[in-house]
């Protein structure tokens, strides 16, 4: 277990999540105002992150919990510092920085307030996620995140991560080529890439969809006005058009819940698309420690080559020094003894770092495939549930039409 | 037409028509019952000709035929007492080096005696139909003849001859002899006969063209000007304007409706296989993806047909009663025009003779018409009133039927697909 000494009492044991011992909620969200790193005034969102311990609830003393105030940038720091602490984890993503795959009547503008409350709702599930991965989840930074409000930022500099963090990126830009690529990871790469591009079509037709949905909907409106127009030159007919009339502005009206639910189906979604990504960022980083193994591993081959031309006299490979030495002479034999010496100590160097970076890669391997088949089993199910949910929606949302179609049919037939 | 032993008319009961008083004019039935009375009410020259063959001597100047009618409305509802079915199907494309067209199977069956045979089968294309409609409105100019589909089609912008349009243009077609059939006036016109029993109609229109000229100019009585129209033919007008504009609202908006679904349904067909190629790289995902695609195609046929439906079902028929009120404003002039005359020439009448009791004949003949128009019309006004009724009734039921039914579809879809989707997640807790 881990005692997280000065923060309170926690007693986390690897491998088992924070969750179990504490509730975690992104309860509210407002707008302040404050000057910016350039002294500028800005408008910002910040969420109140609560939380409590579990056996509070259950001893029946309901404590007011304890909580703090965040804003997004926060918690993509508290990310970034966990994508470079732990690199062999799928880490859960953030919702969307900006709203992407709108449709018409969705605001493309952060400080909506759906978007708003959508977001306060992708919070909590990344926190949640975290709380819930095994080895994430006893992260001291990370419960520091949800109980220090002051100073965590601070905290978080310290670690150093922010080295490593530039390193990692350049690694995740680079263009390298891995010998003899690991086949799982490559699979997975691809299977990441595969995933990213067909949910990202998806979210975009299925926005196309909502917005042509509304309008099918909303010009249904259209009849209630005209039918109650009509039913005032009419006799007997007027009475059922009217109450016809009123049955189609209902249905048109529906649609908005309708959207409004769908549109929770698609953060499910999203949240996958962004998983995609923390999965090839795994896969990538694979490739990154296995492409360092090579170039130490080659390093090591062309030295000990180099020993072995030194040591017999001969050329086998290329080299500019050889190629000079030929020009401008032989070297002395004390010189060829201090080179052979240099070597032999580079040669050793070399064959540690070999050693050490084969452990690098054989550690991370393991680590990263069991998280990938963690995340495996995870997405399997959440998507199932998230299929099921949507059909159940579209369940609804058929029986509702039937409904209104059926209270219109019948103001129809007293026409 | 066999004009055999007189019989009395089959719904009056059993006073033979000339002792029956019109209820529209009772009082002038009781002042003038003197045989000098003119000629009954007649369609131009025409005299009105009695289902049994009789001409009509009636001394009521007001039209028999709206008493017909009035006895007649009961009937609709009791179709035992109808002696006249009519029906339109079978379409048939014909070609020749001249032309390409379509003929219909226009089927005939009658106990009336008017007609030599009991049934009939001809074949008729809408040239055909045109001509009945153009007869029937002029030798009929005081009754509301029922509207044809639009004649001319744009080339190009549809096909003339798809199945739709061709199913559509039957429909109408059919409702339009249907109309004519149930009509009590309308019905026994010898034109609508010859339409249905004539082998070859082209004789008869080739006589009809030359005749055509001589009736048309009965009716086209121009130039005179409307003191006051009376309170219910305003009435009429009025409602006629409204109602038109009501039906190219709704018309707009069924179209909009339309436009709105098909490219929501181009969404629909590109978001399902989306499903399908997502389950191509998926193992334990793969059924469930594939059953969303299967769902949401199933929905997208569903959509597909709900639109097919209100495009060749709701549309045509919005359509059709705006051509019938157009014709309908045509009739409501016509009385205008003839009550105009009638008022003129009564004017004139009375300035030159204001002591004679005997009024020109010319005028009495004036008034009979107006009479008898102004009742022929109201009593087709009621009796289109009630088929409007029904026949939106109809319509809109049908409209919330097809909607109905298109949630029904995707319901089944979706609820049969949970089972699909919820299986593995059973089979995995029983294993666990």
């Amino acid at each position: 277990g881990q005692f997280l000494g000065g923060l309170g009492f926690v007693m986390v044991e690897k491998g088992t999540s924070l969750l179990k011992m504490m509730e975690i909620s992104v309860a509210e969200a407002e707008k302040r105002t404050g000057k910016n790193a350039v002294n500028m005034q800005e408008t910002y969102t910040v969420y109140l992150i609560e939380t409590r311990p579990v056996d509070a609830a259950s001893e029946g003393t309901n404590p007011v919990p304890d909580s703090l105030w965040r804003r997004y940038s926060e918690f993509e720091l508290l990310r970034n510092y966990l994508l470079v602490t732990y690199p062999f984890s799928v880490v859960p993503p953030l919702p969307e920085k900006r709203a992407e795959f709108v449709w018409h009547k969705l605001s493309a503008d952060n400080m909506d307030p759906d978007f708003v409350e959508r977001r306060r709702v992708g919070l909590e599930n990344f926190l949640l996620r975290v709380a819930s991965h095994p080895d994430l989840s006893s992260d001291k930074i990370f419960y520091s995140f949800l109980t220090e409000e002051n100073g965590w930022k601070e905290t978080v500099f310290e670690t150093g991560f922010q080295a490593k963090a530039d390193s990692r990126l350049k690694a995740l830009n680079a263009t390298f080529r891995v010998k003899n690529p690991d086949k799982r990871f490559a699979e997975m790469k691809h299977y990441g890439d595969e995933l990213q591009s067909v949910i990202s079509q998806l979210l975009r037709v299925r926005a196309r969809a909502a917005d042509r949905l509304y309008g099918v909907y909303k010009v249904h409106g259209n009849y209630g006005r005209v039918f109650s127009e009509w039913s005032a030159i009419e006799k007997e007919m007027g009475d059922g058009l009217q109450s016809a009339g009123h049955h189609m502005d209902a249905y048109a009206a529906s649609v908005d819940d309708i959207l409004e639910e769908e549109e929770h189906y698609a953060d499910q979604l999203k949240e996958y698309l962004f998983y995609a990504d923390a999965l090839r960022a795994v896969c990538r980083k694979h490739e990154l420690t296995q492409y360092e193994l090579e170039m130490a591993a080659q390093d090591l081959t062309s030295k000990k080559q180099q020993r072995e031309e030194l040591a017999t006299g001969t050329i086998r490979t290329f080299s500019l020094k050889g190629m000079t030495s030929k020009l401008f002479g032989q070297e002395t034999p004390e010189q060829r003894e201090a080179k052979l010496k240099m070597l032999e100590t580079q040669i050793e160097e070399g064959e540690e770092l070999v050693k050490e970076r084969n452990a690098e890669c054989e550690e991370f391997v393991k680590s990263a495939w069991v998280d990938i088949e963690r995340f495996k089993e995870q997405k399997d199910h959440d998507l199932r549930e998230a299929l099921i949910s949507y059909a159940i929606m579209q369940i609804s949302m058929c029986k509702k039409g039937i409904q209104v179609w059926n209270n219109a049919k019948e103001c129809f037939s007293k026409m | 037409m066999s004009a055999g032993t007189p019989r009395s008319l089959p719904s009056s009961g059993q006073k033979p028509i000339q002792d029956i008083c019109h209820p529209l004019s009772a009082e002038e039935c009781a002042l003038s019952r003197s045989p000098d009375v003119l000629n009954p009410c007649s369609a131009g020259e025409r005299d009105l000709i009695l289902p049994n063959g009789t001409p009509v001597d009636t001394s009521s100047p007001a039209s028999s035929s709206s008493l017909l009618n009035r006895l007649q409305l009961d009937d609709d509802l009791d179709g035992e007492t109808r002696d006249l079915f009519v029906t339109v199907d079978d379409p048939k494309k014909h070609v020749s080096t001249m032309e390409t067209y379509i003929t219909y199977r226009v089927c005939t069956k009658t106990t009336r005696t008017e007609f030599d045979l009991p049934e009939y089968s001809v074949r008729r294309r809408y040239q055909d139909f045109d001509w009945l409609r153009n007869k029937l409105e002029e030798s009929q100019p005081t009754h509301l003849i029922p509207p044809l589909p639009e004649k001319f089609v744009m080339k190009g912008v549809v096909d003339r001859f798809s199945e739709e349009f061709v199913e559509t243009r039957r429909k109408a077609l059919d409702k339009f002899l249907k109309r004519v059939a149930d009509h009590p006036v309308l019905s026994f016109n010898e034109h609508f006969n010859a339409f249905l029993s004539a082998k070859d109609l082209n004789k008869r229109q080739g006589l009809a063209l030359l005749t055509k000229m001589g009736e048309s100019v009965k009716y086209v009585t121009g130039g005179y000007k409307l003191r006051a129209r009376p309170v219910e033919f305003a009435a009429m007008g009025d409602y006629l304007d409204v109602f038109t504009q009501k039906l190219g609202t709704i018309d707009r908006i069924a179209q909009r409706i339309i436009k709105e679904q098909s490219e929501f349904l181009m969404e629909l067909r590109e978001y399902g296989p989306v499903y399908s190629s997502w389950s191509s790289f998926e193992e334990d995902l793969h059924d469930p993806l594939e059953g969303v695609s299967g769902c949401v195609s199933n929905c997208s046929s569903a959509l597909e047909e709900l639109t097919e439906d209100m495009s060749e079902d709701f549309l045509p028929v919005l359509r059709e009663y705006v051509l019938y009120i157009e014709s309908m404003k045509n009739v409501l002039k016509k009385r205008d025009q003839v009550q105009a005359e009638y008022e003129t020439k009564l004017e004139a009448v009375v300035f030159r003779e204001d002591k004679k009791t005997l009024v020109p004949s010319d005028v009495e003949k004036c008034q009979d018409r107006v009479e008898c128009f102004n009742a022929d019309l109201k009593a087709d006004w009621d009796r289109w009133q009630n088929n409007k009724r029904q026949d939106f009734r109809q319509l809109l039921t049908g409209m919330a039927d097809k909607n109905i039914q298109y949630y029904e579809k995707c319901l089944a879809a979706w609820e049969s697909l949970i089972p699909l989707l919820q299986d593995k997640q059973d089979a995995k807790g029983e294993t666990n």
